[in-house]
């Protein structure tokens, strides 16, 4: 149910994001989702990617400093509330988002979003039982 | 010409070089009875405290260095019992120890003499009103002014450092005419005084005795414009006495050694060779006259070099051109000593962060120095949150400010851009311009 995310410590230097979607691009890896949260002296760089593992080794190798972390992959039904109805859901049930971006691509009619959630294990079981479809990695990769 | 004690300070220099010998040899003799790191030292050199006759004999006696405070922490190093000390002191140390020093009662009352003549040499008299605004505490710069301008009788504002508002608030309404403090610290005051629209030129105050950090003859000329003050240099170390070890007179060239308390040598430092006057070196101090921390041949890394031309003034005493560069890695921040060496103690603790780091100081016009220390985060510290980043700044900044005393903004960075060079590597990037 879970799905890998990279992420990666980028100093505030021009060229440097350049480097990040270069060093992907030489390698055959397919970027799906990014968001980018930013200080005064540096960003943290999140990605879904088609292969973690490989994006992982690849940009280590360039001397970037990576890390693997779990989040899921939400579906979302595309119409207002669509989104609050999910957040609802975890909010009434004390889970709290750490944060949340959305997917580029659609599955069926629906959005995709990913949470990085604190309590990603009970989070999934609530979601479950609330008939909300939380995407693996294998479907992410063959949207 | 201003003097506090003109009699002392313009003494005849045969007549110098006779109690120096008397109280070199008497100085000896009392480290070597009463300190035995001092005894140890002296007897793997070959010599008794008799072989210490006189100045001739100086060159003979091994050098002492920082680290021997460290190695007898806290209080080896002192000649006195316990009961005697009625004063302590304690400044940076290499690692995570301070310099940790010590004055009888005897040693306090040569201190204000010291620092009376120091402030007697521009002008401070019994009306001048202080206002002393070196950090009062472990630093010996507030209480040594402070002694100093009592002995003389001034009326003395403790102000301590900090709060420049305030500052200089109390310096128009009590009428200051006399300022003690750091150089970038006078600077600080004259540009938030022009920024609150009060010129200080028309105030009371007429001169600054500045010190405890290096400054610049451009630095000078600014704060006197500013300030519409004269500023002289003062020169310290804690371990030789605190402020007071030699100032400048109003002719403002060179700093006055205050020669019947302590010997100044100029060394090569590389091989501890003495150099004549004239020549660039590191500053060896010995003290002839403390009890509590008796002081032989005392290593200051502090490089400069040694005018004995007479001065204007009438003054016999040799004078030491301003500080001029460290021969260790050494750095002062606002008055603070920092070792880089510190920095590495605390960054070695900390989980998460590699031993790779860089040092920036700068002092932006106007301004205090600032310290930046950069740090390359580890590959299993990086995590997918900004604050737990944040948070690993925050705990090194806060643990580097419980061991240094200062402020110092924390950068993370990635790992390997902190430049490698072979062997020792670089770690300080100094940006402020301390070379006129």
């Amino acid at each position: 149910m879970k799905v890998s995310q990279i992420s990666v410590f980028i100093e505030n230097k021009s060229g440097r994001l350049a480097d990040v979607t270069r060093t992907l691009a030489d390698n055959s890896i397919n970027i799906r989702a990014l968001s980018i949260a930013d200080t005064i002296d540096y960003g943290l760089l999140r990605m879904i990617v088609n292969d973690p593992v490989a994006a992982k080794s690849a940009l280590s190798k360039a001397g970037f400093t990576v890390a693997l972390t779990e989040v899921l992959a939400i579906e979302v039904p595309d119409r207002p509330g669509g989104l609050a109805g999910i957040i609802d859901i975890l909010a009434r049930s004390g889970i709290n988002i750490e944060y949340m971006y959305a997917f580029v691509g659609t599955s069926g009619e629906n959005a995709i979003v990913v949470f990085r959630i604190e309590k990603t294990d009970e989070a999934i079981t609530i979601l479950q039982t609330k008939d909300v479809r939380i995407l693996t990695g294998d479907e992410l990769h063959s949207l | 010409m201003y003097y506090w004690d003109k009699e002392t300070e313009c003494m005849d220099r045969a007549r110098l070089r006779t109690l120096q010998s008397e109280r070199l040899a008497n100085t000896v003799k009392h480290a070597y009875t009463n300190v035995p790191a001092y005894k140890r030292k002296l007897d793997e050199a070959g010599l008794s405290p008799n072989d210490i006759k006189g100045l001739d004999d100086l060159e003979k006696i091994p050098f002492t260095v920082k680290n021997d405070f460290r190695d007898n922490y806290p209080f080896g190093m002192f000649a006195v019992p316990m009961d005697q000390i009625v004063r302590i002191h304690a400044s940076s140390g290499t690692t995570g120890k301070s310099t940790v020093v010590g004055y009888t009662r005897a040693d306090v009352d040569t201190w204000a003499e010291l620092m009376a003549r120091t402030l007697g040499a521009g002008g401070t008299t019994k009306g001048d009103i202080v206002h002393n605004a070196y950090g009062y505490g472990l630093f010996t710069g507030g209480l040594g002014a402070h002694y100093g301008a009592e002995k003389i009788g001034a009326s003395v504002i403790p102000m301590s450092g900090g709060n420049t508002k305030r500052q200089l608030q109390i310096m128009q309404d009590f009428g200051s005419t006399v300022l003690c403090c750091t150089p970038s610290y006078a600077l600080l005051l004259g540009e938030s005084a022009a920024e609150a629209g009060m010129d200080l030129r028309k105030s009371a105050l007429r001169v600054a005795f500045l010190g405890a950090e290096p400054w610049t003859e451009s630095m000078r000329r600014e704060i006197e414009e500013l300030l519409g003050i004269d500023a002289l240099d003062i020169y310290g170390l804690s371990e030789v006495i605190g402020p007071g070890v030699s100032y400048e007179c109003m002719d403002k060239h060179g700093l006055h050694i205050n020669e019947d308390h302590f010997i100044a040598e100029i060394i090569n430092p590389d091989t501890g060779e003495v150099l004549p006057p004239g020549s660039i070196g590191e500053l060896v101090f010995t003290s002839l006259t403390k009890e509590a921390l008796p002081l032989l041949r005392y290593r200051t890394r502090d490089i400069t070099f040694i005018d004995d031309s007479q001065c204007p003034c009438g003054r016999s005493s040799v004078r030491m051109h301003r500080v001029m560069g460290r021969s260790d890695d050494m750095l002062i921040i606002r008055g603070v000593n920092v070792f880089p060496s510190q920095i590495e103690s605390v960054l070695i603790d900390i989980e998460g962060t590699e031993p790779h780091y860089l040092i920036v100081v700068d002092r932006e016009h106007g301004k205090m120095d600032e310290m930046e220390v950069w740090v390359e985060v580890s590959p299993d510290l990086v995590s997918d949150e900004v604050r737990a980043l944040e948070s690993l700044e925050r705990r090194i900044a806060r643990e580097l400010h419980s061991v240094l005393g200062i402020t110092v903004k924390v950068k993370l960075v990635e790992p390997k851009t902190i430049a490698r060079s072979e062997g020792k590597s670089k770690r300080v990037i100094d940006r402020r311009d301390l070379n006129q």
